[in-house]
């Protein structure tokens, strides 16, 4: 695929590379016992450990180091049996210690590959070139007051994976699809819930542009952007403005950079103008963490499917085409809720109607499918009675309707509804045949336009309030109508 | 009888589990010991209300026989260590109004065991320093004085404060940390006894951290016993911190007095310094004979790369603590100065709230971790580090302890140093190699020098190997038969 | 190696503490002092050798915790101390990205 973006002197190519942050999934933080829920009142979450009071020490949490190897694996990555926490030392109100506990030389995670799955149905390997453990930082509230910042350290000792990709990516469209990948992968291996509104997964976006074939160019670093579509749109102001910059005679500069959500911009960030030097080294009150080869092993015995996977049996076992069967796994609820409701139905239908009426309802109401209204089991029960001809097509809509305001099941709604399908060819006769008798011009249109017999269709299935089973109906029309049959 | 405060540790356990006298009774005679003794500047905060409660729960304990194993005596406790509601400064202006909220785990298990607390000890700031001047609240005054009494001496440092307190009589014991020789080096010029643990053997938690790879927790007592029996109180493993040992934790006391016959100490070489004095190279000799006479075999061995130790230290323990003291920015607890610019805040607040030591140790440390020079300082030093693990590893498979002096002189003059930083390191000569290590170490007070003061002799041993130590210094300890202080001139 | 008045004022800004000139110099002679006495490490042949992580061993590796919640929930202990605080967050001058 042509990536190349168009500038005044010529074409230009994106080079893309994503640090993506992401908190783990685990009850207490990675060094100390406090609790990592989200959104209790603040300071409430934090020890003595947490708030970096004088003489406090880390202990490691064992699930977080699990979670890390768990995360490696679904990366196919190198695990790494030796590895060392280092402190990143820097002063900022939202670090307690005045260091952050990261690894940095030796981390427990080194190369990877994802694959990530492209609109137009190609797909691309991107590397991983790491993954480590960290801290997370607190938070500072800039709003409550005119002069001062407030700290909340709720945060503050969350454990997070920083997941480095090599810069493989090389348009707003495969960084979207890197991210929605790995936050996939995440969620499968329920590492990470992936959850970006309240920052549980965090991107920056390391972005440069080079003429085809040049070397790299200077990149600039857009810190914790929070959304996937928020990536294309940082990334496709970023590769603008640096176009921009080096076609008007200048040189980029090497930045750390803010989204701006409501401009649709970048900036510069102000607190990072300073230059740094972290000063990282082992952290002198932890031990080089270790494990071995078997320990890595009972890990990966406990892996679950992984959306590849997932994609290449729904194709052989469901007989699904790949493109559907890509939509349903690149995001592990809807595949959970697609098997989940073909648990007695019909796989190809259900999946029809999950990315059909279902999808677009969901959007409608702007609602994901883990909030989904219709339960899987009653979408799987509704596909059956269109299946088994307890209803029609047109009438399963209106039960769907029913289903999505009400919550009910299908089968209770179409018996108190009085919705099933009519099948009783002679009640469908009689009704046809009063239609006939009352329409004779029509009857008569008939042999100058056979096309008409949709009209009398029509006619039965209102007549018939859209009961009448569609293939008896054809079925008595073209006997009655074009002596077919 | 015996004066209640010039009973030692383990007499006045006996006095107390005989019912001779009440911890209450021991408890106020040391509380006016301490408030008559304000001269020497040992404590910074006294705590005469807890330790009168303490002392009457004690007794309550004592009665019933449900005591621990220190139930009723009064210590002291160096202020680098955290106490529930009790002022804890570092002696420094940094932390001069800080209460911390929870209590260290060592002091918590002298208190579960009964123990009492006097008051907080006076140190150098954040434990830097070999005389205790740097503290924000003043030196420390020796009670020991030379032929001239004018003179005022440093106790040593950092753990000043306890080691004037023990020598004084002040307290049956205290509580120190030693980073590069700041329990051994004090001891050595105070005439009492000051043991640094294993690296591991006690927790750190709730210790305010000067460098963490190196710092260890240990007491100082008047003779070998006292030590051992409050070591045992100290130890535990603790879950909260990633390097306290598993390891079990002997009844030390038990080696106190068993013999040392068979059993080998090294003598290194390396350890003879140019111009060192004559009275220290008798004393160390004359320990030789002691412990000889006793029984043990000599032999000389080598530490070839004890030359290095100490710069290698003065790399490590600045880049350690330039890191630990990063959190003292005014934000959380603390000195804290107020600008509406958060990088001016930092400034002024660190400035103003740390010492010029301090100040010194955390540039030091800054720089041997900055970019560029990481490599040649910081990584450089922790493979030097290794080099002197092995050195000490090796000589441990012949001998079983090594005996060297303490200190390469007896107690100087207070601001005699205090403006030549290198002469001052140069104090811990002979025990920062053992911090480097992880290794336990003793200083017994062996003899007087020619000025009446006194000289320690070092004993190292193998990690974890407590108990031969405490045989061994037992063996120095009645061989030199050590003279404490006779005028108690400092009484007001 | 040798340390100038820039590498002093860059050190002391990142250790975020500030000196007087006349601090400075005095600083600048302690610290050549100091490090011309600790490069003394230069000449020890360290080629084959890895650096201590720590002087502790624990044939078990490092001690991990369990994941449970067995920490925290106690503001009050965690701002008692701080010198600016208000409704239970710290106070610090505005700090802008």
């Amino acid at each position: 695929m042509n990536n190349l973006i168009e500038g005044k002197t010529g074409d230009w190519e994106l080079v893309i590379g994503i640090e993506v942050h992401a908190q783990i999934i685990s009850n207490s933080k990675l060094f100390s016992g406090s609790s990592t829920s989200f959104g209790s009142d603040h300071n409430t979450q934090v020890s003595f450990i947490d708030a970096g009071m004088p003489g406090m020490l880390p202990v490691i949490n064992s699930v977080c180091v699990e979670q890390a190897i768990k995360t490696g694996l679904g990366l196919n990555a190198k695990i790494n049996n030796f590895s060392i926490f280092d402190r990143k030392n820097y002063f900022y109100p939202d670090l307690p210690q005045g260091y952050q506990i990261s690894q940095f030389e030796q981390p427990i995670v080194g190369n990877g590959m994802i694959t990530i799955d492209l609109d137009n149905g190609e797909s691309k390997n991107i590397g991983i070139e790491r993954l480590h453990l960290e801290q997370d930082a607190g938070k500072s509230l800039h709003d409550q007051h005119p002069s001062y910042s407030f700290v909340d350290l709720n945060r503050s000792g969350v454990a997070l994976m920083e997941i480095v990709s090599m810069p493989d990516m090389r348009s707003p469209e495969e960084a979207q699809a890197y991210v929605k990948k790995l936050r996939n992968i995440m969620k499968y291996l329920q590492t990470c819930d992936g959850n970006m509104e309240e920052g549980s997964l965090r991107a920056d976006i390391n972005v440069s542009v080079r003429k085809p074939g040049d070397d790299l160019g200077t990149r600039c670093e857009i810190k914790n952007v929070n959304s996937i579509k928020f990536i294309g749109q940082a990334i496709v102001y970023e590769a603008k403005r640096q176009i921009d910059i080096i076609e008007k005679g200048s040189l980029v500069e090497q930045q750390t950079r803010l989204f701006d959500p409501k401009k649709g911009q970048t900036r510069s960030m102000r607190s990072k103008e300073e230059s740094h030097d972290y000063r990282y080294f082992p952290d002198p009150d932890l031990l080089p963490l270790t494990f071995t080869d078997d320990f890595v092993k009972e890990i990966e015995k406990t892996l679950p499917e992984l959306p590849d996977v997932r994609r290449k049996r729904f194709i052989e076992e469901y007989g699904l085409s790949s493109y559907d069967s890509n939509i349903l796994v690149s995001e592990k609820e809807t595949a959970d809720y697609f098997e989940e409701a073909i648990k007695n139905s019909n796989p190809k239908l259900v999946c029809n109607w999950i990315i059909g009426e279902l999808f677009s309802v969901l959007n409608k109401m702007n609602k994901s499918i883990e909030n989904c209204p219709i339960r899987a089991k009653d979408l799987g029960e509704l596909i059956n009675l269109i299946d088994n001809e307890t209803i029609t097509g047109r009438i399963a809509k209106d039960v769907f309707e029913i289903m999505l305001d009400t919550g009910n099941d299908p089968i209770s709604i179409v018996e108190s509804n009085n919705m099933k399908q009519v099948n009783n060819s002679s009640e469908i006769e009689a009704i046809i045949d009063k239609i006939i008798e009352n329409n004779p011009d029509q009857v008569n249109a008939l042999s100058e336009k056979p096309n008409l017999i949709g009209w009398f269709v029509g006619q039965t299935m209102k007549e018939t309030g859209g009961k009448a089973n569609p293939k008896t109906v054809n079925e008595i029309l073209n006997k009655k109508l074009l002596n077919k049959g | 009888m015996k004066k209640l405060t010039e009973l030692c540790l383990y007499e006045a356990r006996e006095g107390l589990l005989n019912k001779d006298f009440t911890s209450k009774e021991l408890v106020l005679d040391h509380i006016d010991k301490m408030e008559s003794s304000r001269s020497l500047n040992a404590f910074i905060t006294e705590t005469p209300e807890i330790a009168i409660k303490s002392a009457e729960k004690s007794d309550l304990k004592l009665i019933k026989e449900e005591n621990g194993e220190l139930e009723g005596i009064p210590i002291g406790v160096k202020d680098m260590f955290c106490t529930k509601g009790v002022l804890t400064t570092a002696s420094s202006k940094m932390l001069s109004n800080f209460i911390p909220p929870y209590e260290s785990t060592v002091t918590g298990n002298l208190w579960s065991e009964g123990a009492v607390l006097l008051g907080k000890l006076n140190n150098d700031e954040f434990a830097m320093g070999s005389s205790n001047e740097t503290s924000f609240y003043g030196p420390v005054i020796n009670p020991w004085k030379g032929s001239n009494d004018k003179i005022d001496l440093v106790p040593g440092g950092s753990s000043g404060g306890s080691s004037a307190s023990v020598a004084a009589n002040i307290g049956l014991g205290a509580l120190g940390t030693d980073t590069g020789g700041s329990i051994r080096q004090p001891a050595s010029f105070t005439g009492t006894v000051g043991l640094k643990p294993t690296y591991g053997r006690c927790s750190r938690w709730g210790i305010i951290a000067f460098a963490s790879s190196l710092d260890q927790a240990g007491p100082i007592t008047r003779n070998v016993r006292d030590n051992s029996i409050l070591l045992k109180s100290m130890c535990s493993h603790d879950t909260k911190d990633t390097t306290s040992s598993s390891k079990e934790i002997p009844n030390f006391e038990n080696a106190v007095g068993r013999s040392i016959k068979g059993l080998k100490v090294g003598i290194p070489s390396e350890f003879f310094l140019k111009g060192m004095s004559n009275e220290i190279m008798e004393i160390w000799d004359k320990g030789k004979d002691w412990l000889k006479n006793s029984g043990a075999e000599i032999i000389d061995i080598s530490l070839p790369n004890t030359k290095y130790a100490l710069p290698c230290y003065y790399i490590i323990a600045p880049a350690e603590a330039s890191s630990n003291l990063a959190r003292y920015d005014g934000v959380r607890f603390g000195h804290s100065v107020k600008s509406s610019d958060i990088n001016e805040m930092y400034k002024a607040t660190r400035s103003e709230g740390f010492g010029d030591e301090v100040k010194r140790r955390i540039m030091i440390g800054t720089y041997v971790l900055s970019s560029g020079y990481y490599d040649a300082y910081y990584l450089k030093a922790q493979k030097v580090r290794s080099l002197i693990t092995e050195d000490y590893s090796k000589v441990f498979k012949d001998v079983d302890v090594i005996l060297t002096p303490s200190t390469p002189s007896s107690a100087f003059g207070l601001n005699e140093k205090s403006d030549d930083p290198i002469s001052m390191y140069l104090n811990d000569i002979f025990t920062v190699p053992v911090n480097l290590a992880g290794l336990p170490a003793i200083s017994v007070p062996a003899a007087h020098d020619s000025n009446g003061l006194p000289l320690g002799l070092q004993l190292i041993g193998r990690p974890f190997e407590e108990e031969t130590i405490y045989s061994f210094a037992k063996i120095i300890e009645d061989c030199a038969n050590f003279k404490n202080i006779e005028n108690q001139w400092w009484l007001k | 190696m040798s340390v100038d008045k820039d590498n002093v004022v860059k050190i002391a800004n990142l250790s975020k503490i500030s000196f007087k000139d006349h601090e400075i110099e005095k600083i600048l002679v302690d610290l050549n002092q100091i490090i011309e006495w600790v490069d003394q490490l230069a000449e020890v042949d360290t080629d084959k050798i890895s650096p201590t992580f720590s002087s502790f061993e624990d044939d078990k590796g490092m001690k991990k915790r369990e994941d449970i919640v067995s920490d925290g929930d106690y503001r009050e202990d965690i701002t008692i101390n701080a010198p600016n605080s208000e409704e239970g967050f710290f106070l610090v001058p505005k700090v802008i990205d």
